[in-house]
């Protein structure tokens, strides 16, 4: 093992300037994927930030008896999901308006009459604060006779998570992308260090030295490009973003919600996968070399 | 003892081997026996190196078999190549030495790449280079060496795995008569401690003053045989 690493670090100072090109090849395909990722993680925890405090503002129909109303609520009840169910008067509707309206609360006294119908406000349980549960819930109730309107944000939620997607499959494409690029810078490096080395190689086999004798130092390498790459990637994100928290930051207020790094378990991935870049690439290089 | 008491430790039996339309062996059959100093003799092109190159498998045969202390060449699949060469030390006219490693690199390498221990490399390594005359340039790149002094080398990484044969092409075809002299010298040192050596060589001369058994090929066929001994 001592033999194969110091080959290993031999060939990396041999090879300085292909080697860095490699790494930071490697380096700006991690850091790119790594940004999509970021967003997805940090737009997926906002949104779940958003749904957690989501109601469903059913709107009722006026003249809906309280019969009809209690009859309604046990009906939502059984609706899977369902938590908490409030019901609001209109006068309490009307109240609530006065209160968010605060210094211009007078505008509400020039009112003829109560505009606002009677509502339920409905909030799922913890388990199914999530769009694919909220959505048809506020669907099933629309349905429900004496119901005048259902309000849940669906049109811009639904677009945030439309947008959502559409992202998440450009950064497969574009993860997909740098990939088979890195892949192939690394693949090449190794096949310049392989043909500056060819003669060494066949000495090589000569003395009896097994493929793997051969294959292990270029392997180390390979893998050891990958992670260099990879911790430069995702260092270089951490700096960036906690610059960005850094300039944001005094204009955010203290009880919203926070930009925050890749989970530990999800960088350590991303690692792990400009690792394998690298051994694939080797994998690709040797198998052509050898064969 | 005499040749016919001897086993033979390689058999090459109706050995063919064509490079395309063109035949470099025909019909080679021939015994080399184990403890000999064996010389493969005749003009260029008659299939001295293709012979040798047989035997470490460094090429196929076309047609016939070679078995190589108890095993059938053919048989041997690519990937068992490397540890069927371990029982070969391999000596070239051009030396193939790493030039970028030094004198104790290149004559380690074999005990590496069997995984030998780095501890006892070291004292293998010294103890080989001693007995080849290079101690002294144990640090020196091959560049900076002399012909006679990389073929010394040569011969010490070819001894480094104790191997059974050591089979030398053309070993002296560069080198003046007095470094030619200390590579013969050298691997009749080596026979003598037990091993099978075999030189393809087309300096009669050398052979003359060496002594050993010598088989003549020409035109890719084994065109004579015979035992010259071992000069006084």
């Amino acid at each position: 093992m001592i033999y194969f690493i110091s080959r290993t670090l031999k060939d990396l100072r041999a090879n300085f300037f292909l080697n860095s090109v490699t790494v930071i090849t490697i380096a700006l395909a991690v850091l790119i994927f790594s940004a999509f990722t970021l967003l997805f993680v940090n737009a997926d925890a906002l949104l779940r930030f958003w749904l957690a405090d989501l109601r469903i503002m059913v709107y009722l129909k006026n003249g809906t008896t309280e019969a009809s109303i209690r009859e309604m609520q046990e009906k939502i009840r059984k609706i899977p999901g369902v938590g908490e169910i409030v019901f609001i008067p209109k006068a309490e509707a009307l109240e609530r308006f006065r209160k968010q309206l605060g210094p211009q609360a007078s505008l509400a006294d020039g009112l003829s009459r109560n505009p606002l119908p009677d509502a339920l406000e409905i909030q799922m349980d913890s388990a199914s604060q999530n769009w694919d549960a909220i959505e048809p819930a506020a669907e099933q109730i629309a349905a429900f006779p004496g119901v005048e309107d259902v309000e849940y944000g669906a049109q811009w939620l639904s677009k945030f998570i439309y947008i959502l997607h559409l992202f998440r499959l450009t950064a497969y494409a574009m993860g997909g992308l740098f990939f088979l690029a890195a892949v192939f810078f690394v693949a090449n490096t190794i096949r310049l260090v392989l043909y500056s080395r060819r003669e060494e190689i066949e000495i090589m086999r000569l003395v009896g030295a097994s493929d793997g004798f051969i294959k292990d130092p270029f392997y180390i390498q390979a893998l050891f490009m990958g992670m260099l790459g990879g911790l430069m990637g995702l260092g270089g994100l951490f700096c960036l973003l906690h610059f960005i928290v850094q300039s944001t930051g005094a204009w955010i207020p203290a009880d919203s919600f926070h930009l925050r790094f890749l989970p530990t378990q999800l960088a350590g991935v991303i690692l792990a996968g400009s690792m394998f870049v690298g051994w694939i690439g080797c994998f690709v290089s040797l198998r052509q070399f050898l064969k | 003892m005499t040749y016919e008491d001897k086993s033979a430790i390689i058999q090459i039996l109706h050995v063919h081997k064509r490079y395309g339309p063109k035949s470099a062996l025909t019909d080679v059959s021939l015994d080399i026996f184990d403890n000999e100093f064996l010389f493969v003799s005749g003009p260029s092109g008659a299939g001295k190196s293709t012979l040798l190159k047989l035997l470490y498998l460094g090429e196929r045969v076309s047609s016939g078999y070679i078995v190589a202390d108890g095993l059938n060449l053919s048989r041997i699949s690519r990937r068992r190549i490397p540890f069927f060469r371990r029982k070969f030390g391999i000596v070239f006219q051009d030396y193939k030495l790493i030039p970028g490693k030094t004198v104790f690199e290149n004559v380690a390498l074999v005990a590496e790449a069997v995984g030998t221990r780095r501890s006892i490399i070291r004292k293998k390594v010294s103890s080989l280079l001693r007995t080849v005359g290079m101690e002294d340039r144990a640090g020196a790149l091959p560049p900076s060496l002399s012909g006679g002094e990389q073929q010394r080398v040569a011969v010490a990484r070819a001894m480094a795995g104790n191997p059974k044969i050591i089979v030398a092409d053309e070993p002296t075809a560069s080198l003046d008569p007095e470094s030619a002299g200390v590579i013969i010298r050298l691997l009749r040192q080596y026979q003598r401690l037990g091993a099978t050596v075999i030189i393809a060589t087309h300096d009669m001369e050398l052979i003359r003053s060496t002594g050993g058994r010598v088989v003549i090929l020409r035109d890719g066929r084994v065109e004579s045989c015979a035992v010259i001994a071992e000069p006084e």
